[in-house]
């Protein structure tokens, strides 16, 4: 047991806790009981909230372990988490803001809400809806993984801190909503940027300067025979199909979506897609941190790299410090568990509750399903991690990459063009899933003892080409899937298949903040 | 193909400078330009530097879009 540590890490756990209670009464609506105050704030975040609600989001506690893990076990390919959240964000800088603004004109809340309105499928709008709760629930379970690899350091074992933890997160965000991680996101960001800023100057400081750090990584890698600081000429292919692929899914995860609808207008879209790169500056060296705990000797605890991490900590920092840069990995935990909960809720609220359950329930009645859904969802989470093996949710979370990029053709592609036929986009996601399923199933990690699902790297040569080059398996997945989306389309043409109605103007895409909305149109794409 | 210009050809997103966000989508997933060692920057090999250094290139080109786009309240 580490008390110094322990008593830290408590305090700031404790006062975060209050504040996600206190959030409820901050910038407080008339009526709170509504997916839009609960499960989005009321649509009023500004550029600096926005910043720091988006940024904690989506650069996670599990991110923030389990990157420099991959680094120090794997090398350059673990650094693929820069190019991706380099190029994400011009990529959907443009297409965001469309899908803010027709989500604000027709008061929609989730990615398959605007899938309903466009292509006027409700089959369509329930599989883009499981798809995203399915792969946001391994999420949040990943995220108690990052709780637990600081627990493990500081002593404590056993799984009632865990429970407990989740507990506080559960309760505050069924009382206070997106508030609750907003509010909190400021004290968690505050303290992983101190935190890293102090590791990347004390920590080599201390290990004798950066050159060194890479030159005992690369003799590690060279007399371990795997890995390497730099990519070879078979992994490099993977590395920016993996970059590319993950920047591709990011914004179609509904946690993300729920972040950008919960800003105030367009104008604090396109400004954070240039003040969220801070935060890949930030991962980007907390991917270094994987090569510093090479040099710095760190083995982790048992077989779990995750701890890597907490353990170089532990190591180099004093013990109050070290509590303090463990309450920022555990509170960085809460906010996009908080988020995640929330966004799958609502997807269930509205795509599958009010669609299929109840479609004459109150606004009152939605937000009240998404409260007692979000904390299922997290009970959900916490008895995975549990009773399941965590390697579990890891491999699920992988699967998850995959699977929610099958959504991109109707969600992101939809955004721009109603060419498709809503039959093609279902054949297209049919496609996609089971081809992005019997790749993963095929690739083997003789490393972590997998036979299948071992990672998501899939080897050409086992689609008959001879070479050794590997590819993201969720990129492929995607080709399979936008092929038979256009193929299924000309066929449903063809066949003259009646295709839904649009409910969305083009005009639509373009309102902003004060402009009219036009709840009307919605109301009559549901009737219809 | 819906490429709205609403309004008459308002689409308020509209801007030739646009096409600059092109560059830190791409250049950041060309491996050839970053995957070497030498030469160095404080000790970090190139592979590290250019590509923390790429991030300044995604914030400049969506920070010129936003200002040529904004909308002025």
């Amino acid at each position: 047991m580490k008390t110094t540590e322990i008593v830290i890490f408590t305090i700031l756990f404790l006062v975060v806790s209050g504040l996600g209670f206190v959030a409820a009464r901050w910038r407080r609506p008339d009526d709170l009981a509504t997916l839009n105050e609960w499960g989005l704030g009321g649509r009023s975040f500004g550029s600096w909230i926005t910043w720091f609600l988006i940024g904690g989001d989506l650069y996670t506690a599990y991110t923030f372990v389990a990157v420099p893990a991959l680094v120090f076990g794997a090398g350059a390919m673990g650094f693929y988490a820069v190019p991706y959240t380099v190029v994400v964000y011009p990529m959907v800088m443009l297409v965001l803001v469309r899908l803010w603004s027709v989500s604000h004109a027709h008061n929609l809340v989730t990615p398959a809400d605007f899938v309903r309105v466009r292509f006027g499928s409700p089959t369509l709008a329930l599989l883009v809806a499981i798809t995203g709760i399915v792969a946001t629930m391994p999420y949040i379970a990943l995220q108690l993984v990052g709780i637990e690899a600081v627990l493990k350091t500081m002593g404590l074992t056993g799984d009632l801190p865990l429970i407990i933890a989740f507990a506080i997160l559960a309760a505050y965000t069924y009382q206070s909503g997106l508030r609750a991680p907003a509010l909190i996101a400021f004290v968690k960001d505050s303290l992983i940027y101190l935190v890293i800023l102090v590791a990347i100057i004390y920590i080599p400081a201390k290990l004798g300067g950066w050159g060194s750090i890479f030159d005992a990584a690369k003799a590690k890698f060279d007399a371990a025979g795997s890995g390497s600081i730099l990519l070879n000429a078979n992994n490099q292919f993977q590395y920016i199909t993996l970059a590319f692929g993950s920047a591709l899914a990011l914004f179609l995860y509904p946690h993300s979506v729920t972040g950008i609808l919960a800003s105030r207008n367009r104008n604090v879209i396109k400004r954070n897609m240039s003040a969220l790169p801070a935060y890949s500056l930030l991962l980007g060296l907390i991917a270094l941190l994987g090569y510093m705990a090479i040099a710095a000797g760190i083995k982790p605890i048992g077989k779990d790299n995750n701890t890597i991490v907490p353990q170089l900590f532990d190591n180099v920092f004093p013990d109050w410090f070290a509590g303090v840069a463990f309450a920022a990995v555990g509170i960085g935990a809460l906010v996009p568990a908080a988020i995640m909960s929330i966004a799958a809720a609502n997807l269930f609220a509205r795509n599958i509750y009010k669609e299929y359950v109840n479609r004459n329930a109150t606004a009152a009645q939605e937000a009240k399903v998404s409260k007692i859904v979000s904390l299922l969802v997290k009970i959900g989470a916490v008895l995975c991690i549990l009773l399941i093996d965590p390697q579990f949710s890891i491999d699920l979370q992988l699967i998850g990459g995959v699977i929610i990029l099958q959504t991109l053709p109707s969600v992101g592609l939809g955004l721009y063009t109603r060419w498709f036929h809503r039959g093609g986009l279902i054949a297209g996601w049919a496609a996609g899933m089971a081809a992005g399923m019997l790749l993963l199933y095929n690739i083997s990690n003789p490393a972590t003892n997998h036979a299948h699902f071992g990672g998501s790297a899939f080897p050409l040569a086992q689609l008959g080409f001879d070479t050794k080059i590997t590819v993201y398996a969720g990129f492929l997945a995607l080709i399979v899937n936008l092929v038979v989306a256009v193929l299924g389309t000309f066929v449903a043409r063809a066949l003259k298949s009646p295709d839904g109605p649009d409910a969305t103007r083009p005009e639509d895409y373009f309102v902003d903040e004060g402009d009219p909305r036009a709840h009307e149109l919605e109301t009559t794409a549901r009737a219809s | 193909m819906t490429t709205p210009r609403a309004g008459g050809g308002r689409n308020p997103d509209r801007s030739p400078l646009n096409w600059l966000l092109l560059l830190p989508i791409v250049i950041p997933l060309i491996p050839p330009l970053f995957n070497s060692d030498e030469p160095r920057l404080f000790g970090i090999p190139l592979f590290y530097w250019l590509q923390l250094a790429f991030i300044v290139l995604g914030v400049a080109s969506t920070t010129i879009v936003y200002r040529a786009t904004r909308r002025n309240p």
